[in-house]
């Protein structure tokens, strides 16, 4: 699949979150609110980082967090939740995170092709920064299709 | 030759370590297959890996091996692949 089109619920921007937990769960509603899983792919994204540590942590400021594939993931999709502080998730090095990406496959060898954009669109490393201090949707999207920063007119 | 990506999931994390990596791969010049897996399964698909990519919280639950087991930082960091990579297959 291709990176599909953020909607709107699937981006918040600027929120409060108490802690990792809270982050991830942010994006889990997210996730939810924009129809892509029920509320247990929240559940199983936290479990992940109580199972295996924070390893979803996987560049400076950036938490990917996401569960396995099932019938918790109604379709593919993507959230991206930007947080007003940033929070600890006990990373070694990549700590704090003010962004935080949540991905939902339905199958596991679907998300290939979301993962490819995500990788193009954070492989520039203003691209993490730039998304933290996003103040709309639209600026968001623009990021994370990759794009080219639109020169100011002024 | 064959590098193996863990994550929790086998989705996600290590599919973007799977893509970097193969593009890490291309800059020097180095063919492989990359494949992504959970760790549940890494005993099984990296059997026959010559290196295993990972994050730190993995190491010690992929137990013992006869690959290179390499820890990831800055996933997005193409360098920081290359450069670990080139050290482990130059």
């Amino acid at each position: 699949m291709s990176l599909p089109a953020l909607a709107d619920r699937a981006i918040v921007l600027g929120v409060h979150a108490r802690d990792w937990r809270d982050a991830v769960r942010l994006a889990g509603d997210a996730l939810v609110d924009s129809g892509c899983t029920t509320t247990e792919y929240t559940e199983a994204m936290i479990r992940m980082v109580d199972d295996h540590g924070p390893y979803i942590v996987i560049a400076p400021g950036l938490a990917l967090a996401h569960a396995r594939p099932g019938a918790d993931v109604r379709r593919d999709g993507l959230s991206v939740v930007t947080l007003a502080a940033p929070v600890e998730f006990g990373h070694a090095h990549n700590d704090p995170v003010s962004v935080v990406i949540g991905l939902a496959s339905a199958a596991a060898d679907a998300h290939l092709g979301a993962v490819a954009q995500l990788a193009n669109a954070f492989n520039d490393p203003a691209a993490i920064p730039a998304l933290a201090k996003a103040t709309s949707r639209d600026e968001a999207r623009r990021i994370l299709e990759g794009g080219p920063s639109p020169v100011s007119a002024a | 030759m064959k590098i193996v990506t863990i994550c929790g999931a086998g989705i996600g994390t290590s599919g973007i370590l799977k893509v970097n990596a193969e593009r890490a791969l291309q800059r020097l010049g180095l063919s492989a297959s990359v494949v992504a897996a959970d760790i549940g399964s890494v005993q099984r698909v990296a059997a026959d890996a010559q290196v295993i990519l990972t994050s730190e919280e993995f190491v010690e639950a992929i137990g013992a091996t006869r690959a290179d087991v390499i820890v990831i930082e800055n996933y997005f960091d193409g360098e920081e692949l290359a450069e670990k990579l080139e050290r482990a297959l130059g």
